[in-house]
């Protein structure tokens, strides 16, 4: 049916009139729930890269227990600068990493956050964040007190490739960090190499690559070095 | 009652299901199919979503279909289909924030699903709302099923769960030294499994087989 351009132009700015209302109306009423979703996806991430967490998903409330277990160990949190000094007035779960990064390098705001293991011993979880094949990919990095021994780390990307890259985020790709050293024996940083079979290993400072996720293990490599060279200043600060 | 389940409109439900199958037949709504199948738990969801979808979006278009002007038809539709979508959307990283996040930017692309576009062009600009409404239901299954079956496959050969469940490890197949297909986890092993169903389906139904 021919309609006139009258009609036409009514009739299209009352639909998406009524289209965005309806948009907007939903986005509000289903905000909060998101962002607590997020904000438990966030603290879970944290939990893992210090080997904590992982019974959220049997868990009879996996947002009771997560909350429960962020209490417990991730105790305090603070935000250094570009120099490894903290800065007040600032929470570090709030920080958004990506968004430092569009700031100027010295305007920056690094977050920290400490896990208080059962023995009393404290760990330093730095959050990494960098690109892989497809898309971005990041984590977070915890060191023991001496700032140098890799604890733990938990890796989790946007949509690398299933069976090959996307296995930076399980635990048998994971584990081997562990006790690897971002700073060589004369304190240079040399951050962690994720080696190729025929590339140089070194015991102190590689973990092995993924067979057929050269470029997303190339990138995770990339991505620790870029991010955790920022905290350098607060590292050497804070050795023991 | 009668009349609202009458045998014409039970034929919009199930001819989609075998006869007209969205994926199988008309070869739409691959693209998704391929990439949320290798676990059943996103696989069941996105089903959801696309019946949600379709179902509503035919209702809608339908009950307009004689205000839509028609040369911005398509872009009424679009607007229906993307506000519908994204509802969705919503509604999943809401409340079941662990699989939104497994299917990623599929639950966005059912906007460009030919499946929506096809059934709206084809069949809510022309028929009553009641009709048009169990013919998305009915498209939205027949795309449905199908993921169900391919996920099934991939999940139990290339993961040894189903829906999450370990049973290949229960039943105790790993100790004769059985290992997972990695093989089933990558896409092309959807469009082969696809492609078997259509084997199956042709073998049975003669009638889909186009004469030489």
């Amino acid at each position: 049916m021919n309609k006139s351009n009258t009609y036409i132009f009514i009739y299209s700015a009352v639909l998406v009139v009524l289209v965005a209302t309806l948009l907007a109306l939903a986005s509000n009423v289903l905000k909060p729930f998101q962002q607590k979703n997020l904000e438990i996806a966030k603290k879970l991430e944290i939990l893992h890269s210090v080997d904590k967490g992982w019974d959220a998903s049997s868990a009879e409330s996996k947002n009771v227990y997560v909350d429960g277990e962020y209490a417990t160990y991730i105790i305090e949190s603070l935000v250094v600068d570009h120099a490894g000094n903290t800065v007040d007035n600032l929470d570090a779960f709030t920080v958004d990493p990506n968004k430092e990064m569009d700031k100027d390098s010295t305007q920056r705001a690094y977050p920290v956050f400490i896990c208080h293991q059962d023995d009393s011993s404290r760990n330093y979880i730095f959050p990494v964040q960098g690109k892989g094949l497809w898309g971005p990919i990041w984590g977070y990095v915890a060191l023991a007190e001496d700032m140098n021994t890799i604890a733990g780390v938990f890796f989790d990307h946007q949509g690398e490739t299933p069976g090959l890259g996307a296995e930076i985020n399980t635990r048998w790709f994971q584990q081997p960090f562990a006790g690897k050293k971002i700073f060589s024996d004369t304190g240079q940083f040399v951050s962690i190499s994720v080696a190729k079979k025929n590339e140089p290993h070194d015991p102190d400072h590689s973990v092995d690559a993924i067979s057929g996720g050269t470029i997303t293990s190339k990138g995770l490599e990339k991505t620790i070095f870029d991010s955790m060279k920022n905290y350098i200043p607060f590292l050497n600060q804070h050795k023991k | 009652m009668s009349q609202i389940f009458s045998s014409k409109n039970l034929k919009l439900l199930t001819n989609p299901l075998n006869l007209e199958n969205p994926i199988t037949v008309q070869v739409l709504g691959i693209c998704s199919a391929l990439a949320v199948t290798v676990k059943m738990k996103p696989a069941f969801v996105m089903a959801l979503s696309v019946i949600v979808v379709t179902a509503f979006s035919n209702l809608i278009i339908s009950a307009l279909r004689k205000t839509i002007p028609v040369r911005i038809r398509i872009i009424v539709q679009l607007v229906v289909i993307a506000a519908l979508v994204i509802l969705v959307d919503q509604f999943l990283k809401a409340f079941v924030f662990d699989v939104s996040k497994q299917l990623s930017v599929f639950v966005g692309l059912i906007i460009t699903n030919c499946i929506l576009m096809g059934r709206l062009e084809a069949f809510a600009m022309a028929n009553k709302p009641w009709q048009s409404f169990i013919d998305g239901i009915g498209n939205g299954m027949g795309y449905g099923w199908i993921l169900i079956v391919v996920a099934f496959v991939r999940e139990l050969l290339g993961s040894g769960t189903v829906w999450g469940y370990p049973v290949l490890e229960k039943l105790g197949v790993y100790s004769t030294g059985y290992v997972n297909n990695g093989l089933m986890i990558a896409p092309p092993m959807a469009l082969i499994l696809v492609g078997v169903i259509i084997w199956i389906q042709r073998s049975r139904t003669r009638s889909l087989i186009e004469k030489k």
